[in-house]
């Protein structure tokens, strides 16, 4: 095709997906994947863990979202971008396995049934069916805040996802052995950032110390494992929450001491509440745009 | 004392002059110019202006669809648009890059744009008010900048040319999703439909204004084409534009707010009705819908994250390698 005419040819091209970016149909994310539970596993505890983690990206996601066109440079709208397309693809995957071992809740009856599993998890779940932590559910904040919360975030869930990809549900196995490198690359992008604010100018030091103080709170919520949690990891498909408390201490520890930032005092664990629905109201003001159009025409597909 | 300038010749002085004939010459061959080449300043000028209003019109144009990454309907939806943005972010990024090989800077175009002494393409001044402007935008909007773009890649400066190539190839992209968008819709329910066609309705004659004022209102095509900077005329450009997308809407099965819209048998060419250059005129001076809106949270970028930016560089004066 020469490339004057790559406009001219749109409409004779629709009939070759190989063409498009992403295809002209609905992919189903785990087509050709072994999606047999794992024996002994409860397909019930394995959806409702997948929601967890997907949960978590979905929302983070949408709170990064939040920064585009509102970034400091260019190069930072690239990359959280960047970052919440990880976040989106990984949640894709686990909201499409938690459906595919039944995990569906009242959502797939909501909403119509040519639309895949994990948009009817994602956009016909009310706040209290999520399972996200408060950590990723919170405000984004300044910049600095977003970027200590990152930090957090990512910390915690690459640590997970490493000794996810031992697990023996194959399909948890091979999404964790894909979000490695990219939690990886998303930790490394917030330490930087952290390290500049907290070693930068007099006000950053304190913008970057607030973000600090704000976030803190949330690791409460984050290393106390659900029963659902406990069952899993005893099988050996879920990972302890408890099992990364350590490795996160030290990497937030490290990162926090060379950006010259005061550590606060590691709260005390509390039982699990993002984890077993309870959560604030940002959670419903996220959702809400998230869901409205979606919501609004139950019917239609996209 | 300044050094002397040993590039930069006296206007006028002999060196100048035979500078001027290596200039027109590698234009003529069809060759390219290059940073360091000697180019006349009214070249250098116009290119600066072009490139930056380019670039600007990338950024700004991340507004009108981020508006709905937040609200898009589906997770893939969702990723896709997602992935847009990002490539205008990364278009606007190679822009700057390509306008700072002619001696000008991103921060200081940055202010120029948002002091309102540069342009960005008017288009992006119209609300995105359903879901279907992000498939009209990919349709019209992308295919609209298509047409204008790829002659771009035969310009004369080498950094636009090849900066355009990859542009041209990530709008083609983005052109054939929103087209997709668009065909998933039609197929869907009557609402769906419905927007659709109401979107076309509100998109069509901006996407036609894009290409700019008629031929004989345009005051710079002429030097512009001479220099090897513009390929086509406006009208040109716009005609073809008619032509690529009268067909894509039949397929789609949206009507084209035109009643004057036919085929010339006699050239296959379809005439199209007058355009209405009052309103492009309205909304080029600042008087359309979102301008205040657009440059406002531009502002607000650069503004609000400046302690950002101060961190970053006194953090890296801190910890430079002596």
């Amino acid at each position: 095709m020469h490339e004057e005419t790559v406009y001219d040819a749109l409409t004779n091209a629709h009939d070759d997906a190989g063409h498009w970016a992403f295809g002209t149909g609905f992919d189903d994310p785990l087509a050709g994947v072994d999606t047999t539970v794992p024996d002994g596993v409860d397909p019930a505890d394995l959806g409702a863990y997948c929601l967890m983690l997907g949960d978590d990206a979905l929302v983070l996601a949408q709170r990064l979202t939040q920064w585009i066109t509102a970034a400091p440079e260019l190069e930072e709208e690239v990359a959280i971008g960047n970052t919440g397309l990880d976040l989106l693809g990984q949640a894709r995957l686990l909201l499409a396995r938690a459906g595919s071992v039944g995990v569906l809740g009242r959502s797939r009856s909501l909403a119509t049934a040519s639309i895949p599993d994990e948009d009817a998890l994602a956009y016909f779940r009310d706040a209290d069916e999520f399972r996200c932590t408060g950590l990723v559910a919170a405000e984004n904040g300044d910049f600095g805040q977003t970027m200590v919360r990152l930090l957090v975030a990512s910390t915690v869930r690459l640590a997970v996802f490493a000794r996810l990809r031992g697990s023996r549900d194959p399909v948890l196995a091979a999404i964790a052995a894909k979000g490695v490198h990219e939690l990886a690359y998303h930790r490394d992008h917030a330490a930087r950032w952290v390290l500049r604010l907290g070693d930068g100018t007099a006000e950053s030091h304190r913008r970057a110390q607030a973000g600090v103080d704000a976030v803190w709170p949330h690791l409460a919520d984050l290393f106390t494992a659900t029963d659902v949690e406990a069952r899993l990891a005893a099988a050996g498909v879920a990972v302890d929450p408890a099992d990364v408390r350590g490795e996160v201490r030290d990497v937030l520890t490290t990162v926090l001491q060379r950006a010259t930032l005061r550590v606060p005092g590691w709260p005390a664990d509390v039982a699990p509440r993002g984890r077993a629905g309870v959560h604030g109201p940002e959670l419903t003001d996220l959702l809400a745009p998230l869901q409205g159009l979606a919501r609004q025409h139950p019917a239609a597909t996209w | 004392m300044s050094a002397p300038t040993l590039d930069r010749p006296a206007a006028g002085s002999p060196d100048e002059a035979a500078l001027q004939r290596q200039f027109e010459a590698t234009i003529a061959a069809d060759h390219r110019i290059e940073p360091r080449d000697w180019m006349p300043e009214g070249y250098r000028r116009t290119l600066v202006r072009q490139i930056a209003q380019h670039a600007h019109s990338e950024i700004i144009g991340m507004q009108p669809e981020g508006d709905w990454l937040l609200a898009a309907p589906s997770l893939r939806r969702k990723a896709v648009l997602l992935a847009k943005v990002q490539d205008e972010a990364g278009h606007g990024m190679y822009l700057y890059s390509a306008a700072e090989t002619l001696g000008a800077d991103r921060a200081d175009l940055t202010d120029k744009l948002i002091e309102r002494r540069q342009k960005y393409s008017s288009i992006f001044n119209y609300p995105t008010l359903t879901y279907a402007d992000v498939g009209v935008i990919g349709w019209l909007v992308d295919g609209a900048a298509i047409c204008n773009q790829v002659p771009l890649c035969r310009s004369s400066y080498g950094p636009y040319a090849r900066a355009m190539i990859r542009v041209c190839k990530e709008e083609s992209f983005h052109q054939r999703q929103g087209y997709e968008l668009l065909m998933t819709m039609m197929r869907g329910t009557p609402e769906q439909r419905a927007m659709v066609q109401d979107a076309v309705d509100r998109w069509w004659w901006p996407s036609l204004m894009m290409f700019g004022p008629p031929d004989d209102d345009s005051p710079n095509t002429a030097q512009s084409m001479a220099w090897g900077i513009k390929r086509h005329t406006n009208d040109e450009l716009r005609q073809r534009f008619v032509d690529m997308t009268v067909p894509q809407a039949q397929v789609l099965g949206v009507t084209l707010p035109d009643p004057d819209l036919a085929l010339d048998e006699s050239t296959g060419r379809w005439r199209f009705g007058a355009i209405d250059w009052s309103e492009l005129q309205r909304v080029i001076s600042g008087d359309g819908p979102c301008n205040d809106e657009r440059i406002a949270r531009r502002r607000a970028a650069r503004d609000d994250n400046a302690w950002v930016t101060e961190a970053a560089t006194a953090y890296a004066e801190k910890h430079r390698v002596h």
